[in-house]
């Protein structure tokens, strides 16, 4: 059982990192904020927690690797990176900017990052290759990727999953950020993704299912997915809401990948800082 | 004694397999073509380092990929014409990241043959040479396909490997040394240069042949890397002759016509003439009436040749 303690520490961390995504977004006046707000509990509970991971060292062989497959949900995976070490806070105010290291999208040039995203679906493919090096190498490292539930509607992503059950890659953790809004719409409006539950389980899968907003949920996940070991590749549903904590942005399409204007800012950071971390799922 | 032939294809096989056996860092890929590519080579010596992706491109690309980002030196083979089903792949993870994968793709050009259009690749030099970081190669026989295979496992980078279907001359002996970047002058002539790529290299050696007996002496070079393309051998023998013909089955668009036109044109302007596919798809047939119907065998090449260089002045 996770102490309490630490699943509020957890908690402070991601409120603490929401405000520093939409400070991040508004100052570049660019980028995605809903997809980061619904993703960045579950990256708390990765980068805080699960991850056997060095920031001095970051292409430690040995290490976890964790692919974002939702490369537009850079803001997310930036603010954890620099939290942790990977390189200088300084860095997240060229966020977007010419000449600065943190471009729009990951690049594998920029320390810490393990998957260069942006075009979707491709994350899940490159895991799976990284997963049959890893067997191949019998290292006992896992690999996580996170997928958003808009992106599953790209064909690569089953023909990842078939593979990836096919090959019985037991050390492969996919996490599914189901926060139900895509750019122009509703997912269930714009093609819906049916029963994803059903999908992974008859695609061989072990799944999990979780409020992904709920860090004690998130831990324990987590804790079962890495541990599972069972030749069978996992999926994590997270069920999330996209543009989490910021009540105007919650299931708004509109906020997909717009920046906030600077009253829209404001009140959303005002939003962050009342937020009740014990009470917060 | 008989001419000795082979596929280019056979050669990746051959290649790889031994490759195998040396490097144990080598992983190879296929997307159901094994059998085809000939990395069944490799596959049935060393089942724990190939990987079967079923008939899907796209994940063999993003396999390749992280495979590669893990340290290994990745080959992955299909169709010529089906790797560009995983094109966009390609461009943003392999070449944008300047991964260690070697794509190799078979069966291209009209000399695919009775399988028709959709199997025909006439754009892949095209594609490929447009992408940054990437280095393209188009063997002439399966000798020079060795090399290049061997050649590869030392170059950290990404690269595209064109391929053939059907059995060609053997042009090259054993200790043939192949350099990715430079051409290979065949032939020496004063009359024109023809620069010539894959299977067109043999439709040009004997279109030589047929232009002597014109009394007309040619040379011809074997471009086998498309990118980088050897610009000092080029404008050298472009200087002396003047007069410029690229050889090959792929649409003249874009290919080595392209590649060419884009190079003489700023740094040595002079007379030039793109032999190829005349941005067109082909049809089913056997590779040799192909080649004469869509102007791409010896007899059209020197036909071609002659016209253009009479019309001098």
């Amino acid at each position: 059982m996770v102490k309490k303690e630490l699943v509020l520490d957890l908690k402070q961390k991601a409120r603490e990192l929401r405000r520093e995504i939409l400070t991040m977004i508004y100052n570049a006046q660019s980028g995605h904020p809903g997809g980061s707000l619904s993703a960045i509990d579950m990256l708390v509970g990765l980068y805080y927690y699960k991850l056997k991971i060095d920031p001095k060292n970051p292409m430690w062989p040995d290490r976890d690797r964790f692919v974002l497959s939702k490369g537009h949900c850079s803001p997310a995976l930036y603010t954890v990176l620099a939290d942790k070490g990977y390189f200088s806070k300084s860095e997240i105010e060229g966020y977007r900017k010419i000449g600065r290291m943190l471009q729009g999208h990951p690049e594998l040039s920029t320390p810490g990052v393990d998957f260069a995203g942006g075009s979707l679906g491709q994350g899940i493919s490159f895991a799976l290759g990284i997963a049959l090096a890893c067997k191949l190498d019998k290292k006992t490292c896992n690999v996580y990727a996170m997928l958003g539930d808009g992106e599953i509607q790209e064909g690569i992503v089953w023909e990842s999953s078939m593979a990836a059950s096919f090959y019985k890659l037991d050390n492969m953790i996919v996490i599914l950020d189901k926060n139900q809004v895509q750019q122009t719409g509703k997912v269930k409006d714009v093609m819906d993704v049916g029963n994803v539950n059903l999908k992974w389980k008859a695609f061989g899968w072990n799944v999990i299912d979780i409020n992904g907003h709920d860090m004690q949920q998130i831990v324990k996940a987590l804790d079962k997915a890495s541990k599972m070991k069972n030749k069978r590749p996992t999926m994590i549903i997270s069920n999330t809401i996209k543009g989490k904590g910021v009540s105007f942005m919650e299931l708004n399409h509109k906020f997909h990948g717009k920046a906030p204007n600077e009253e829209e800012y404001k009140s959303a950071i005002e939003e962050i800082d009342k937020i009740d971390v014990k009470k917060f799922k | 004694m008989p001419e000795q032939k082979a596929a280019t294809r056979d050669g990746y096989g051959k290649a790889l397999l031994e490759l195998g056996k040396i490097n144990l860092n080598v992983v190879a890929l296929d997307a159901d073509l094994s059998d085809s590519t000939r990395s069944e080579y490799f596959g049935k010596q060393f089942p724990d380092r190939f990987f079967s992706m079923g008939i899907a491109e796209q994940d063999m690309i993003g396999a390749a990929a992280g495979l590669a980002f893990s340290g290994k030196i990745v080959y992955a083979s299909t169709f010529a014409i089906f790797s560009e089903r995983a094109f966009e792949f390609v461009r943003n993870i392999i070449s944008r990241n300047k991964l260690n994968v070697k794509i190799a793709g078979s069966h291209s050009g009209i000399a695919t043959g009775e399988d028709g259009k959709s199997a025909q690749a006439t754009e892949d030099i095209a594609i490929y040479r447009a992408l940054p970081n990437m280095v393209v190669l188009q063997p002439s026989d399966a000798i020079e396909a060795e090399k290049m295979v061997l050649a590869l496992a030392d170059y950290k980078g990404p690269s595209y490997m064109r391929m053939h279907r059907n059995p060609v001359p053997i042009i090259h002996d054993a200790n043939y040394s192949f350099e990715i970047g430079k051409g290979e002058i065949l032939r020496e002539g004063e009359d024109a240069l023809i620069l010539s790529t894959g299977t067109l290299v043999h439709e040009s050696l004997k279109a030589a042949e047929i232009l002597e007996k014109e009394n007309m002496n040619v040379y011809v070079a074997n471009i086998s890397t498309i990118k980088p393309i050897d610009k000092g051998l080029i404008i050298d023998i472009a200087k002396k002759t003047n007069f410029v013909i690229t050889a090959e089955d792929h649409n003249v668009i874009g290919g080595l016509g392209g590649a060419v036109a884009e190079l003489l044109s700023e740094e040595y302007p002079c007379r030039m003439k793109r032999i190829g596919i005349q941005d067109r798809y082909a049809e089913s047939g056997k590779p040799d009436e192909l080649y004469k119907k869509y102007g791409l065998d010896a007899a059209s090449i020197a036909e071609e040749v002659i016209k253009f260089v009479s019309k001098k002045g």
